[in-house]
């Protein structure tokens, strides 16, 4: 899996790329954390654009991040969602968590 | 159209991509879309993920093995290892129930409601069998219904 961040106005946009499972998990779990603990301050915006299959195990990772920055009154934001990942997606009932958008957020602020 | 397939390999994560691209090679063989393909996968995908998490709970020398055949517009899938079992099946397949706080429990009810049929056998320190069915060309009907 390639894992890309970049800052965007208020926010952090991490970008994925390559399937999102078992197998992935771990690093993804990892790399996430250790980017919410660096910008403690940004919300976060997961970039899908390049992510073709996601099971429970990726949904996990996703779904714990979330836990985690609404703890710290941050918000996730999912973008880019193709439309298998996106029946995943709402079979999980993620959609009720999570903002999920097509397009990243225009006219950075910051 | 008949055609089988069966496919053994070690308790490693790594597999997990394998077994479920092999899975979609065959049902690509008897008329599945490919949006019905990529629900096979997920499936399939959560079938093994549990053989190598629950089943062999991280150990990474048990075999799992992914049978698979596709019949006239039928494919049955089974994913079987020798790890630790389960205790409650029942339990198992309820949505949100995990071990794991990092996970969502979803496996079963991804299985369940992607696949026409699912079935669990298991034995406490014997293993697990999971068999999922799902049928190609079904026409307008939807998975709810058949």
């Amino acid at each position: 899996m390639t894992i890309v961040h970049l800052l965007h106005g208020p926010r952090l946009v991490v970008a994925l790329k390559g399937d999102l499972d078992l197998k992935s998990a771990g690093e993804l779990r990892q790399a996430l954390d250790q980017l919410i603990d660096r910008f403690p301050d940004r919300d976060l915006i997961i970039d899908l654009t390049e992510v073709e299959f996601v099971d429970s195990s990726g949904l996990g990772v996703i779904l714990g991040r979330y836990k985690r920055l609404s703890a710290r009154g941050r918000s996730l934001q999912l973008t880019g969602v193709r439309p298998p990942v996106r029946t995943v997606l709402d079979l999980a009932g993620i959609a009720k968590l999570v903002t999920i958008s097509d397009h990243l957020p225009k006219s950075p602020v910051r | 159209m008949t055609n089988r397939m069966i496919l053994r390999f070690l308790s490693l994560a790594d597999n997990v991509g394998l077994a479920r691209v092999a899975v979609a090679q065959m049902a690509g063989q008897i008329g599945f879309s490919l949006s019905d393909v990529e629900e096979i996968k997920v499936a399939v995908s959560e079938a093994v993920s549990n053989a190598i998490i629950h089943g062999y709970q991280g150990r990474e020398d048990g075999w799992v093995e992914v049978a698979c055949s596709v019949a006239g517009d039928e494919l049955v899938v089974t994913v079987e290892d020798w790890g630790v079992g389960i205790a409650d099946i029942a339990k198992a397949r309820e949505p949100a129930y995990s071990t794991d706080p990092e996970r969502m429990g979803l496996g079963f009810v991804f299985m369940e409601s992607l696949m026409h049929a699912v079935v669990v056998e298991s034995a406490p320190g014997r293993g697990t069998r999971v068999e999922m069915r799902r049928r190609a060309r079904v026409g307008a009907l939807s998975r709810d219904v058949q």
